[in-house]
C-alpha cells in the first residue's frame, strides 16, 4: 500500500462538549480508525449522523470544525504526515491536493460572488493556472457536469440557479484545481430523488473522466453503493466494517452493516378499505400576493385508521395541502369534509374539538418543541387544554403515553436538548397522541432522521395506529418510506395529483411518466444500478 | 423598469413623504410654544397697535395651516425666513455655517469611516486575541467618554501643553485649504475618536457573524488566508449592517455636533443653533431643526439604497 495518497493510521478525533447545566466534558469523536484511498479509487464513507464520518473526511485536510480536535494517529497524505502541519503548510494543501464537496451547496456558495468567481477562485489564489485558462476548464467542466448553457454558467448568482445545479457546479469547482482528492460530503443529500439520480450520474463520471481519487460521504448505502470502489462503515466514531462495495452488500459481516443493510424491512399490507374520515373536495389554493394556484383541483379521501402517503418532490405543494387541511391556510375552492362534517376553511372559525381531532407531527422534532420546557411539560399541554386534566391525573397520562412511545417514565422531566433525534420525534407523536385525534398530518417525519431511527418511527406509528385507530395524513418524498406505510397513495406534481389509490395499484404498472420516473429514481442497493436505470432511460429515449 | 430601480425610487419617494411629515412636526412644535413672536422682538413695552402692526408684517394674524403653507413654500424656493433677534436672511447666514459643519463633518468622516472599518476586520481577523481587545478596549474607552472631556483632554495636551496645534478652530472666507485644515485638526480629532467605536464595533460584530457561515468554511478549505477569507468572503456579505451605522455616525457627526463646535469655538450649525435657542429665535431654530431632519432622512435612504444594492438577491434577480 505504499502508493496510497492518502493514509490514515489509528486516527483519534476529540472535541470539548458542553452540555446544558453541567461542567465542560471531552468525547472522542472518531477513535482509533485506519482507512487508505489510492490513486484513483473511491472511498465510501457511511454511518448514520454522530458516527464521525464528515470529521474524518475534513480530517483528510487536517480540518477540525468548531472546536473539533485531531489528537492522535497519522494523517498521511501524497507521503506526509500533515495532522499537525502548521497553518501555513495546510493552506497550502488546502485546495490544492484535497478539495471539498459539501452537503448544501445552496450555503456553501458565497451569496454576493458570481459562481465563476468562486469556481477558479482556487486556482488563481493557488496559482495553479491563470484566469484564462482556469476559466476554461470550468467552462469544461461545467459542460460535462451536464449544467445548462456552460459558457455563460458561471456569470450568474448562485440564487440563479437550482440547488441541483448548484451541487453540480460545487462539483465543477472542486475538480477546478487539479486536486488528488476531493471529499465529497453527503452531494445529493438534500436533492430531491429525481435530481438526485442526475447529479450522481454527473459527479460519478467527472469522477472516471479526472481519474481523481475521492470520499464520498452518505448515510444512504445504496446511493454509496453507486459510486464507490471500497466501503468503510462507521458507527459512534469507530470503525465497524470495511471492505469493497460488493462484500460490503451482498456479504457483510457485522451485524450493524447487515443492519444497514436490510433496512426498511417492514411489511406493511394495506387494510381494506373503509368509510372516509378526510376527504379532500376539488380544493384549489395559492398563497397571500402570488397570482399562481400551489394546488389544484385536489381530491383526495381518507379511510379512518388508514394512511394515505403524500407523494411529491419538492415544491409539488404537498406541504401547502397539509396547511389547507389544518385551516392555517384557508382554500380559494372547495372543502373539507373531516369525520362527517364540514371543517371552516380558516383556523380561526374551527371549534375546539375540530383542533383537538386533527393534529400535525413536524419534520424538525427540534423546532417543533420548545428548548426551555420539559417533557412533561410539552407533553402535558394538550392534556391541561383539551381534557383539563391536572395534578396526579395528569402525570398518569403523561406517563401512559411515555410509555406508549416505548421511551418511560424517567424522560418526563428532562429537556429538548437531552434527547436524540428519534427521542425527539417520539416526544412530539406523543404530544399529538395526548389530544386523542382521529388524524394526524406527519409532515416529513422521517426526513431528518438515520435510518435505523427512522424505521423504528414508523413501526411506532404503525403500532399506534394499530392500538388507537388514528389516520395519518403522511407526507414525505421518500418511497420506500411509502411503501413502508402507505394504505393509500397520492403522487403529486406541480400542485395536481398525478395519480391516487391503493398502494397496491399505485405502484403496479401501468404508469404514468412522472411516476415511472419517480420510482425508478429510488436508488436500490445494488451495484449497477445507476447505470442500468441511465442505459434505459437513455434507450426510452431513442425509442421515441 | 428595474425591480431594484423600482425599490430605490420607493425608498426616496418614502423619505421625501417622511420628510414633509416632519416639517410638520417642527412647525406645529415650534408654533405651539407659548409666547408672541411679536412681542418678544418689541419688548414689554409695546403698544398693542404696534404688536398688531408687526403680526399683520409677519403675517402672523394669518392661521396656522396657512403659515406653514407660506414657510413650506418659502423652503422649497430656497427662503428660510428672516431671523428675529438679528432681522438678517436665515439662508445666507445658514449657507456658510453649514459649509463649515459639511467641512468638519466631512473630514471626520473620510477619516474615521475606513479606519473603523479597517479596525473591524483586524479585530475580526484576530477575534478574542491581543490586537482584538486592544482595539475593542481602545475605542470603547474613547465613546465611554464624554465629548466634552475628550475635547478638553486634547486641547489641554496638543494644544495647551504641548502647542501643536490652535486652540480655538477659527475659519473665515478666503481661508487657504491647509490653513484650514490645521485649524479643524483638533475637532475632527475629537470627532473621530466619539464615532470611531459604534461603526469598528458593528464591523467586527457584522463579521463575526457572517463567518458562522457555511461558505466561510468553504472558503477557508480553498486555502485562502485568513484576510482573504475575511475581505472577499465575509465583508461583501457584512456590508448591509455596517452601512446602516456608518450612516447614523455620519448624521451624528453633522446634526451632533453641537458639543464639540461649542469647546473648540467653530463656527458651524451647532454653534449657530445653541445661539439662536437662547434667543428664542423661532425661525431660526425651525430652519435648522429641517436641515438637520433633512440630513438624517437623506442619510438614512441613502443608507437603504445601499443595502439594497449590496443584495446579489435583488441586484440580479432570477
Amino acid at each position: 500500500m505504499s502508493d496510497a495518497l492518502l493514509q490514515i493510521r489509528n486516527l483519534r478525533i476529540e472535541a470539548t462538549s458542553y452540555p446544558p447545566g453541567e461542567a465542560p466534558r471531552d468525547v472522542v469523536l472518531v477513535d482509533d480508525v485506519s482507512v487508505s484511498v489510492e490513486k484513483g479509487r473511491v472511498l465510501g464513507l457511511i454511518g448514520e449522523s454522530g458516527a464521525g464520518k464528515s470529521t474524518i473526511g475534513l480530517s483528510s485536510m487536517a480540518y477540525g470544525r468548531g472546536g473539533v480536535r485531531l489528537t492522535g494517529g497519522t494523517i498521511t497524505l501524497n507521503g506526509r504526515d500533515i495532522r499537525l502541519a502548521d497553518a501555513r503548510a495546510l493552506r497550502a494543501l488546502r485546495g490544492r491536493e484535497v478539495t471539498y464537496v459539501a452537503q448544501s451547496a445552496a450555503a456553501a456558495f458565497n451569496p454576493a460572488i458570481r459562481l465563476m468567481d468562486q469556481v477558479v477562485e482556487t486556482c488563481l489564489a493557488h496559482k495553479i493556472m491563470g484566469r484564462a485558462e482556469a476559466e476554461a476548464r470550468a467552462v469544461m467542466l461545467f459542460g460535462r457536469l451536464g449544467l445548462p448553457d456552460p459558457e455563460t454558467f458561471g456569470k450568474r448568482y448562485p440564487h440563479q440557479v437550482s440547488g441541483g445545479q448548484l451541487q453540480r457546479a460545487m462539483t465543477a469547482m472542486a475538480l477546478c484545481p487539479k486536486p488528488d482528492l476531493v471529499i465529497f460530503d453527503e452531494p445529493t443529500t438534500a436533492l430531491d430523488v429525481t435530481t438526485q439520480i442526475e447529479v450522481l450520474a454527473a459527479i460519478k463520471e467527472a469522477i472516471r473522466d479526472t481519474g481523481v481519487a475521492a470520499l464520498y460521504i452518505t448515510h444512504d448505502l445504496a446511493v454509496v453503493a453507486q459510486v464507490a470502489d471500497d466501503i468503510l462503515v462507521l458507527r459512534h466514531g469507530k470503525r465497524i466494517e470495511y471492505g469493497t462495495t460488493e462484500q460490503i452488500i451482498t456479504a457483510p459481516n457485522e451485524p450493524y452493516t447487515q443492519a444497514l443493510v436490510s433496512v426498511r424491512s417492514i411489511e406493511h399490507v394495506e387494510k381494506a378499505d373503509a368509510p372516509a374520515v378526510l376527504q379532500i373536495q376539488n380544493v384549489t389554493a395559492r398563497y397571500k400576493g402570488t397570482n399562481f394556484d400551489v394546488l389544484k383541483n385536489i381530491t383526495l379521501d381518507l379511510p379512518a385508521g388508514q394512511t394515505l402517503a403524500v407523494v411529491g418532490e419538492s415544491g409539488s405543494g404537498k406541504s401547502t395541502l397539509a396547511r389547507v387541511i389544518t385551516g392555517l391556510l384557508p382554500p380559494g375552492q372547495g372543502r373539507i369534509r373531516f369525520a362527517g362534517r364540514d371543517l371552516a376553511p380558516d383556523l380561526a372559525a374551527r371549534s375546539r374539538d375540530d383542533l383537538r381531532e386533527v393534529q400535525m407531527i413536524y419534520q424538525m422534532a427540534d423546532t417543533a418543541m420548545n428548548p426551555r420546557q420539559t417533557v412533561g411539560t410539552i407533553i402535558g399541554r394538550p392534556l391541561e387544554f383539551y381534557f383539563g386534566l391536572k395534578g396526579a391525573e395528569k402525570r398518569k397520562r403523561i406517563q401512559d403515553l411515555l410509555d406508549q412511545i416505548e421511551m418511560g417514565s424517567g424522560f418526563i422531566d428532562r429537556y429538548p436538548a437531552e434527547l436524540s433525534g428519534g427521542q425527539k420525534q417520539r416526544v412530539c407523536i406523543a404530544r399529538a397522541l395526548a389530544a386523542k385525534p382521529k388524524l394526524i398530518i406527519c409532515d416529513e417525519v422521517t426526513s431528518a432522521l438515520d435510518p435505523l431511527v427512522a424505521d423504528g418511527i414508523l413501526k411506532l406509528l404503525l403500532a399506534l395506529q394499530a392500538a388507537e385507530g388514528v389516520a395519518y395524513l403522511f407526507i414525505t418524498h421518500d418511497l420506500a418510506t411509502v411503501r413502508a406505510i402507505a394504505d393509500r397513495i397520492a403522487v403529486m406534481y406541480r400542485g395536481e395529483v398525478r395519480r391516487y389509490g391503493t398502494k397496491t395499484d399505485v405502484l403496479a404498472p401501468p404508469f404514468d411518466d412522472y411516476t415511472e420516473l419517480l420510482l425508478s429514481s429510488v436508488p436500490e442497493m445494488k451495484m449497477g444500478w445507476l447505470e442500468g436505470v441511465l442505459d434505459s432511460r437513455k434507450m426510452e429515449a431513442a425509442g421515441n | 423598469m428595474h425591480p431594484v430601480l423600482t425599490l430605490v425610487v420607493q425608498r426616496i419617494a418614502l423619505g421625501l413623504l417622511l420628510l414633509l411629515a416632519v416639517s410638520a412636526v417642527i412647525f406645529l412644535g415650534v408654533a405651539a410654544l407659548p409666547g408672541d413672536t411679536a412681542q418678544a422682538i418689541l419688548g414689554q413695552s409695546a403698544t398693542p397697535q404696534a404688536l398688531a402692526n408687526l403680526r399683520a408684517e409677519m403675517g402672523l394674524d394669518q392661521p396656522a395651516l396657512t403659515r406653514y403653507f407660506q414657510w413650506l413654500g418659502g423652503v422649497l424656493t430656497g427662503d428660510l425666513g428672516t431671523s428675529i433677534s438679528n432681522r438678517t436672511d436665515i439662508a445666507a447666514a445658514i449657507g456658510q455655517r453649514l459649509g463649515n459643519t459639511l467641512f468638519l463633518a466631512g473630514w471626520a468622516a473620510v477619516i474615521s469611516v475606513p479606519l473603523a472599518i479597517l479596525l473591524g476586520l483586524v479585530a475580526a481577523r484576530y477575534n478574542g486575541r491581543w490586537p482584538d481587545k486592544l482595539i475593542s478596549g481602545a475605542t470603547l474607552s474613547a465613546i465611554s467618554l464624554p465629548e466634552f472631556v475628550v475635547g478638553y483632554l486634547i486641547l489641554y495636551f496638543l494644544a495647551v501643553k504641548w502647542q501643536l496645534f490652535p486652540s480655538v478652530a477659527m475659519v473665515f472666507p478666503g481661508m487657504g485649504m491647509m490653513e484650514r485644515l490645521n485649524a479643524v485638526i483638533l475637532p475632527v480629532i475629537v470627532l473621530v475618536l466619539v464615532v470611531l467605536a459604534h461603526m469598528m464595533r458593528m464591523t467586527r460584530a457584522a463579521i463575526l457573524n457572517v463567518m458562522q457561515s457555511a461558505y466561510i468554511e468553504t472558503a477557508e478549505l480553498k486555502g485562502l488566508s485568513p484576510m482573504q477569507v475575511i475581505w472577499r468572503h465575509a465583508f461583501p456579505n457584512a456590508i448591509a449592517p455596517v452601512v446602516n451605522v456608518v450612516m447614523l455616525n455620519l448624521a451624528y457627526l453633522v446634526v451632533g455636533v453641537v458639543v464639540v463646535e461649542v469647546v473648540f469655538v467653530y463656527p458651524g450649525m451647532g454653534q449657530y443653533l445653541v445661539d439662536h435657542v437662547a434667543k428664542r429665535d423661532l425661525p431660526v431654530v425651525q430652519a435648522v431643526g429641517l436641515i438637520f431632519a433633512a440630513v438624517y432622512i437623506g442619510l438614512n435612504i441613502l443608507a437603504d439604497v445601499i443595502s439594497i444594492l449590496a443584495n446579489p438577491r435583488l441586484r440580479h434577480p432570477k
